[in-house]
């Protein structure tokens, strides 16, 4: 075991008394045991949805992914439209929350006077902090009626009929729908997304960004030529964490997405995700195909986001993530 | 510092995990419309004996699930199950309070009771036929009413919904088409509308956009001070919801002659009744395993029947007729323990 | 060479933009916390008062608080965070000092950095699965600290393996040179210096759970009474929330609130002196 050591961590010799061998042994193996823990979680939420969902997937086969009826009472599944919505709430939510994380990083990293950086940059981790719920809530009651009556129908009047933007603005402006939820998202990943870029944009050696001011350029040139594309894995790996997180997001889509199966055809369309879905649908899941459905879907959720977050992971390397909230 | 942190935390832990249950405590979960009530009289059950029941409002499906799952002592649903499927999970059901399902709708200047419904008009503007509020058939229905050119925004459940199961089966009663493309269900596949969660979702969101249409149980539309329809019953007449007409509509059951107690009080004579009302059912397993707890759910029910009209009739619920109670009270000799004795006298 | 004006004029446009489009920006979520945070008081101060921390959850039209909520939420999280600093502690040591650069160590990491950004409904769903469905048969308070504790250990695991690595070899070489075994250099020496380390990530993850809904719904549930029998349904304040938000009846409504503003205080107030610790630690 010293010789094992040493190869480790050269220069460092662990010499076990012989009483303490034992003890040493047992401590490394607990230690082990607790990190293995993390892969049997893994595997187990894997192995879980899998057997649980099994009993859909056997029934439906292929249609199950391409066909969008869901019918409890028929017994028939189809998450073709929880898919779709689900990536598309995400896409949206990234849309608008990677401009906004990205102005709030630069701003704290280049713009910000010294006083005000750590307030500021804790007043964007307390926006990570709060709970998903509340998101919801604020998001049903306040944002909704704010948002229908300022945003969504001013928009619905003014679309020339016909025209595409006419297409997109069609539906109820009660300020819930796809977009109202993707833009609760986008502030609830905004955070995670901004965080991770402000300590990727640390990393920059002072030379790099003081060598570009040097030559005369001026900050936002500083910042688009040199610093961005320095970290520019990065800054994907981070961009790609807030969609992972966006995939996810229940609670607070739950409240705001209005719950109907269908693929949106308008911004102000309702529609479900699979995470609002299995919120809203399994305490009552009464059939087990309908059960089945539910978590063969959270699997179908599972693959996804792992791979995201796999890519996220590979894009950022280690130790460039910060663990806000 | 850590290990007083950890000490902290392993304390709680500890005193969560040794500390063992209390008296009597029963556990049920189901329908959200009867919650306000049942928990109501949980609350003066447990000052007058001291016994908890823990009611959760999970959805009809959720308590029909949890009941044949055996996680609850009592599961609750509006929609009653039918003699077949109780025989075949071992359940007996008994009904509790009865209410109504009431149209709400949200159309700014029309006052609680100033529009009128019929089951058709209903059928047609969820199944997305009618699209306009200044549709004709609404016109013709409401002359008095200046109805705008709006689209109508449907509101239904997104959960699986007793609630949803009665305002169908209304619906199929009062035509073939509603039954060939939709039909009864608590979880049906809805045409068009958005879906709210509970009954207090679909009175949100029926609140909170302009020219929606919603159906929830009295207690919600009454609650909220929303605009509800008037409706025209099987005598013809135009009906108010309330909790009289409720009464009317149940006055005329033959509860003896259903057994299960499956009944629903959907389209029924009398010149006040409501066409659209219903009883909310307990489920409990025949043999139990756990006696006890068997006892005390029913010592419960026992105490609701005797002690909780007026509690019921504060929260805009209709207490059954005393004549249905002492039915109830004799089909309970057929719960037995694991001694195969009935479980409560 | 000489650069023309315009050019000059372009680039300090362009500058400006950049500049303004960042402050904007900063200004817009800065905002949009205010609004929640505004919303939080006036909404859910309504709600609070002297009987919100001495009675239990009522049902509509009685007088009552959040208490068995509370009590409920701290006994949960509690026991979460007992379960997961024992867990999260031990993997990230093992992943900070016995796992060298090896396949498995890298495996392990990848696996808790992807736990860490996980749908916590999932984690709810495997929990009822293996718990409520199969092994208990009911809803308990222990599934429902389980599942949080698996939300909360990649969180522990992280930030100990980030602490212990930054520990100077000189303080494992100064053990060593005692002649003591590696697992009392860890115990005495290194988790005693990146204490705070520890604790600042045992606050995050803290903070983190106690705000989730999604894994107890399936789990713990919620019980309208008090009660300290973990076995069975356990009152807690995100449930509270998720049931009562929309209801019908306005105390009921008022209720969540105040629980909404008590779980985002807490939370809050957690986050910030998890801050201030990270600068004090800095700073050292």
């Amino acid at each position: 075991m010293t010789e094992a050591a040493e190869t480790r961590r050269p220069g460092v010799v662990t010499r076990s008394s012989p009483r303490g061998a034992g003890l040493e042994k047992l401590f490394e193996y607990l230690c082990f045991s607790a990190a293995t823990m993390l892969l049997v979680t893994l595997g187990g939420i894997l192995v879980s949805l899998v057997i649980g969902g099994w009993p859909a997937f056997s029934k439906f086969g292929l249609s199950f992914f391409i066909t969008s009826t869901w019918d409890p009472v028929q017994g028939v599944f189809g998450v073709a439209a929880l898919i779709v919505d689900t990536i598309v709430v995400a896409m949206l939510a990234l849309l608008l929350a990677v401009p906004i994380a990205f102005g709030v990083a630069f701003f704290l990293v280049e713009l910000c006077p010294p006083i005000l950086r750590r307030p500021i940059g804790t007043a964007i981790e307390l926006l990570a902090g709060i709970p998903s719920i509340v998101y919801g809530m604020w998001g049903l009651f306040v944002f909704g009626p704010v948002f229908a009556h300022i945003v969504e129908m001013p928009l619905m009047n003014a679309a020339p009929p016909g025209s595409i933007w006419d297409k997109l603005t069609q539906g109820v402006p009660n300020g819930t729908g796809i977009l109202a939820a993707s833009i609760i998202v986008a502030m609830m990943v905004l955070p995670f997304i901004a965080a991770t870029l402000r300590e990727l944009l640390l990393t920059v050696p002072p030379q790099v960004r003081e060598s570009a001011y040097g030559l005369g350029a001026t900050t936002g040139e500083v910042v688009m030529t040199v610093t961005l594309p320095y970290v520019r894995r990065g800054a994907i790996g981070a961009v790609m964490l807030g969609l992972g997180r966006a995939l996810g997001e229940t609670m607070a889509v739950t409240f705001i997405i209005g719950n109907a199966h269908n693929f949106p055809k308008s911004l102000f369309d309702s529609g479900a995700t699979i995470a609002s879905t299995i919120a809203n649908e399994f305490a009552e899941a009464t059939t087990p195909m309908h059960t089945a459905a539910l978590l063969a879907s959270g699997l179908i959720l599972f693959v996804i986001t792992f791979a995201v977050l796999a890519m996220a992971r590979m894009m950022l390397g280690r130790g460039q993530e910060s663990v806000v909230a | 510092m850590l290990k007083k942190l950890a000490a902290g935390f392993a304390g709680i832990a500890a005193a969560a995990v040794c500390t063992g249950a209390l008296a009597a405590d029963i556990s049920g979960a189901g329908a959200t419309f009867p919650a306000p009530v049942y928990q109501k009289w949980a609350e003066t059950y447990k000052a007058q004996t001291g016994n908890q029941l823990n009611y959760q409002p999970i959805g009809s499906g959720g308590g029909i699930k949890q009941i044949e799952a055996s996680t609850v002592d009592f599961g609750a649903s509006d929609k009653p199950l039918t003699p077949d499927v109780l025989a075949a999970n071992g359940l007996q059901q008994f009904p509790t309070v009865i209410g109504g399902v009431v149209p709400v709708v949200n159309l700014p200047g029309i006052q609680p009771g100033g529009i009128k419904m019929t089951g058709p008009i209903l059928s047609d503007i969820y199944r997305g036929l009618i699209v306009y509020w200044d549709d004709p058939h609404l016109t013709g229905l409401n002359p008095g009413l200046k109805l705008p050119h709006e689209k109508i925004t449907v509101v239904h459940r997104s959960d699986g919904s007793g609630t949803s199961f009665l305002f169908t089966s209304y619906l199929t009663i009062m035509g073939p088409s509603w039954a060939k493309d939709v039909g009864a269900s608590d979880s049906p596949n809805w045409p068009t509308g958005i879906g709210g969660k509970g009954n207090d979702g679909v009175a949100a969101l029926t609140r909170q956009t302009e020219g929606a249409i919603g159906y929830v149980e009295y207690a919600y539309a009454k609650q909220n001070h929303m605009t509800y329809a008037l409706m025209q019953n099987r005598d013809r007449h135009w009906v108010t919801p309330t909790a009289a007409n409720f009464a009317a509509a149940a006055a005329g059951a033959q509860w003896t002659s259903a057994p299960g107690f499956y009944l629903l009080l959907l389209n029924q004579p009398g010149a006040n009744s409501w066409p659209i009302t219903g009883a909310t059912f307990i489920l409990m397993h025949k043999h139990q395993t756990n006696a006890a707890a068997a006892h005390n759910v029913l010592a419960f029910f026992d105490w609701a029947y005797k002690n909780g009209n007026p509690e019921a009739v504060s929260l805009d619920y209709v207490p059954l007729p005393d004549s249905v109670k002492a039915l109830i009270r004799k089909s309970w000799n057929t719960i037995l323990g694991p001694d195969g004795k009935p479980v409560y006298h | 060479m000489t650069v023309s004006a315009a050019r000059v004029a372009s680039r300090r446009l362009s500058n400006g933009v950049f500049v303004g489009f960042c402050y904007f920006v900063t200004a817009i979520a800065l905002a949009f916390l205010a609004a929640v945070l505004w919303t939080l008081i006036q909404k859910g101060i309504g709600g609070i008062s002297l009987d919100t921390f001495t009675m239990d959850t009522p049902a509509s039209g009685s007088r009552g608080g959040l208490l068995n909520a509370i009590i409920g939420s701290i006994l949960l999280c509690g026991l979460a965070m007992a379960i997961a600093l024992f867990i999260g502690i031990l993997a990230g040591t093992w992943l900070a000092e016995y796992a060298g650069d090896g396949r498995y160590g890298s495996a392990v990491r990848f696996i808790n950095d992807v736990l860490l950004s996980a749908p916590s409904i999932l984690v709810g769903l495997f929990i009822w699965y293996l718990l409520v469905a199969h092994l208990i048969h009911h809803f308990s308070g222990i599934a429902g600290s389980l599942a949080l504790s698996l939300i909360a250990i990649p969180v522990i695991a992280r930030t100990t393996e980030d602490v212990l690595r930054l520990q100077p070899t000189s303080l494992r070489e100064s053990g060593a040179a005692l002649g003591t075994p590696l697992w009392t250099v860890i115990r005495a020496i290194l988790w005693r210096a990146g204490g705070s380390g520890i604790l600042t990530g045992a606050l995050l993850a803290f903070a983190r759970i106690s705000g989730e809904t999604a894994p107890l719904l399936f789990t713990a549930l919620n019980n309208q009474f008090r009660s300290f029998d973990m076995t069975h349904e356990m009152a807690n304040l995100p449930v509270v929330m998720f049931n009562d938000a929309l209801s019908a009846y306005d105390d009921l409504e008022r209720l969540a609130w105040a629980a909404a503003l008590i779980v985002s205080v807490s939370v809050l107030g957690v986050i910030i002196i998890a801050r201030v610790l990270t600068r004090e630690q800095k700073s050292r």
